[in-house]
């Protein structure tokens, strides 16, 4: 992990900013969201519904949904700039240097075709290989992934699959092309526990073997904690804490990431109550003056309801702040 | 000594048990339609999606009922409602079978003592209503409260009761964020003055801070209200949370039946353990897992012997040929032939 700190960074993302024009103005759903992920390293970026996780993977996979549009920054997939980019250089580019695996297995695989034509499709599309050849990496694809009687199955449709086996093909035609970068966006949230368990580890074992990226985009912090090398933890349309994952389980500084640490029950010990972090993420017509979180912050103070902290070292961590840079105010 | 032993003789000890479920059955036909059956010569299928359950929840009391989907978990709940007839077996509610009391002329009066509490609060909530209309449904519907001043009154009270304000009785769901929609479900939910919740998976569509406060919220009214809850969850730390008794489920039956502590410190049935290894440890204490195996089978064509013994690292030939009872086992109900030999 550190080693892969040490690298340059694989993608580069730089103050991205999304927007959504409305008739009631404009919504900015992601603002100056940075980070780098290094080569072959898993960053998980975690955070409650809306807080724009699922759209920067969107963003950096091209994948937008209009009327949203990237509004300003720029991501780099190693070192070139794809933020940019026509949509037919886009297409050469998700599949061959970024893989995706979405939350839904059965809606990200087409059921009319069986799953062999779409893995070889994908393969002859990105890859040098023709006819036997594409059909022989296709089997070992679905091999590598665990599918039993891979070369029986390679014939079947996706509705003769279950959810897990259907994800497991997911992450198939996901690597087909050796992607540098795969962004998985909620990989086992439709998956059921004991499946989920396998999913993950599979994906992580297969990336390393393929010397493959991951941004694991999840809102489950077991999932985050089982499997990646840093976390991102996203906050009303930004990164507000981002540090190797033991750093941010164990050490975090930001408010937030601690209430949402301390809200998920726990396995080893038991409380009477669980604690809660009051009210609700803002939405986006709504966001707060000054740091996002503060009309749901304990430690709130005068600064934080002016002045939009950025990300500044906080020990272990990165962190989005005030209290980092005034830590006397923490025990005011 | 049989499963219904043990469950018949537990009763005649403790008589204030609120809810008794006596070897219940729910077969569902998911048979092609006629024509297909004749043209195609398909048999008719069935699948048993609760077979032969048994438990009883005392007053006060939290039962949870955990496990995959298609476990029948949510079968379960609905048939304690009486929202599905049982195809045997039978539901008691404070010692009267249900099936009897719908049938007769008290099944309002059984339908106001339960209340259901659904997973998703997008759904089931109508759209078109305002939350004060919502909230109220239920007083109007069993004539509890008939002036319109004391409607709205009551109304009030329920929604600052769940942690919500008068001020939100003339808003319509979309104004509110998951958390608040399963409050108004709740307060709904509570306008009956029920003694029994059946809550279906109540905070899987919830962000992990809002399940937070909704868990909280609803140990409190527990608190309260004296409340009997089935807590219907795949989440097994919050059944941890939430729960007295634990009960899991798999392929229709339940596995183990056990006091939550005695469960999550030692867990008997092979597919508990499994269960409790799947979890993702969050604070990487480093404990040791065995990795998860296999699927669960096609509930149309469940596996003969005991359900679970494709999965099972302990399974033998008496697994796989004679289906395990559940039996009384160092004080925890367990269906397993390797635990009742000491094998595992």
């Amino acid at each position: 992990m550190s080693l892969a700190h040490r690298e340059a960074p694989l993608l580069k993302v730089r103050d991205l900013r999304v927007e959504f024009p409305t008739r009631h103005g404009t919504l900015v759903a992601l603002d100056g969201v940075s980070f780098d992920i290094a080569p072959g390293e898993i960053l998980g970026v975690v955070g409650e519904s809306g807080a724009g996780k699922s759209l920067t993977g969107a963003a950096i996979i091209g994948l937008l949904e209009p009327p949203g549009r990237i509004a300003g920054g720029e991501v780099r997939l190693g070192g070139e700039r794809i933020d940019n980019l026509p949509a037919r250089r886009m297409r050469s580019i998700r599949g061959r240097r970024i893989g995706a695996i979405f939350q839904d297995p059965l809606t990200s695989l087409n059921p009319l075709y069986t799953v062999g034509q779409q893995l070889i499709e994908t393969i002859e599309t990105h890859l040098p290989l023709r006819g036997a050849q594409a059909r022989q990496r296709a089997i070992d694809l679905l091999k590598e992934t665990g599918i039993p009687a891979a070369e029986a199955r390679i014939d079947h449709y996706p509705h003769q699959f279950s959810g897990g086996m259907r994800q497991r093909v997911v992450i198939a035609l996901a690597l087909a092309a050796n992607p540098q970068l795969i962004v998985a966006d909620e990989p086992t949230t439709a998956l059921d526990v004991s499946i989920q368990a396998q999913i993950i580890s599979l994906l992580k074992r297969l990336c390393r073997e393929h010397d493959a990226a991951v941004m694991l985009v999840t809102h489950d912090m077991g999932v985050i904690a089982e499997s990646c090398d840093r976390v991102a933890v996203m906050y009303a349309g930004r990164v507000i804490e981002v540090g190797p994952v033991q750093a941010v389980i164990h050490h975090s500084a930001h408010p937030y990431t601690l209430g949402l640490m301390a809200s998920i029950p726990s396995m080893s010990e038991e409380r009477e109550r669980l604690a809660q972090i009051d009210g609700t993420m803002p939405r986006l017509n709504a966001i707060p003056r000054g740091c996002a979180f503060n009309p749901r912050c304990p430690h709130a103070f005068d600064r934080c309801r002016v002045e939009r902290p950025e990300l500044m070292d906080a020990g272990a961590t990165r962190a989005a702040c005030w209290l980092v840079s005034e830590p006397a105010k923490e025990v005011a | 000594m049989g499963a219904r032993d043990t469950i018949a003789e537990s009763v005649t000890q403790h008589a204030c048990a609120l809810v008794e479920v006596d070897d219940l059955h729910k077969r569902f036909d998911v048979s092609a339609p006629w024509l297909n059956r004749v043209l195609e010569r398909k048999p008719r299928q069935v699948v048993h999606a609760v077979d032969g359950v048994s438990f009883r929840i005392e007053r006060g009391k939290t039962l949870a009922l955990v496990g995959e989907s298609g476990c029948g978990k949510s079968t379960v709940a609905r048939l304690l409602l009486g929202l599905y007839a049982p195809s045997a077996g039978c539901v008691r509610f404070a010692g009267v079978d249900i099936a009897q009391t719908l049938a007769g002329h008290d099944a309002r009066a059984l339908r106001r003592r339960m209340q259901m509490i659904f997973q998703d609060p997008y759904a089931s909530l109508d759209p078109r209503w305002r939350v004060e209309d919502i909230v109220a449904e239920p007083l109007r519907e069993h004539g509890l409260v008939g002036a319109r001043e004391a409607l709205r009154e009551r109304v009030s009270d329920l929604l600052s009761a769940v942690g919500l304000s008068a001020a939100d009785m003339v808003k319509f769901p979309h104004q509110f964020s998951g958390g608040q929609r399963q409050r108004i479900s709740i307060a709904r939910a509570l306008a009956s003055e029920p003694e029994f919740l059946v809550c279906d998976e109540p905070t899987s569509a919830l962000d992990v801070s809002v399940q937070a406060q909704v868990l909280n919220l609803m140990r409190e009214l527990q608190q309260r209200r004296g409340l009997t809850y089935l807590f219907i969850s795949h989440n097994l730390a919050v059944v941890r949370h939430v729960s007295d008794d634990v009960g899991v489920m798999y392929l229709g039956r339940l596995v183990e039946l056990a006091p939550k502590r005695t469960l999550f410190a030692s867990p008997r049935h092979p597919y508990t353990r499994m269960l409790l290894d799947a979890i993702p440890d969050i604070a990487m204490t480093g404990r040791a897992r065995t990795p998860v195996r296999g699927e669960v089978p096609n509930p149309l064509a469940p596996p003969q012997g005991c359900a679970f013994h494709p999965r099972c690292p302990h399974a033998n030939d008496r697994c796989r040929q004679e289906r395990p009872k559940l039996s009384s086992f160092k004080g925890v109900l367990v269906a397993c032939h390797g635990v009742e030999e000491g094998r595992i």
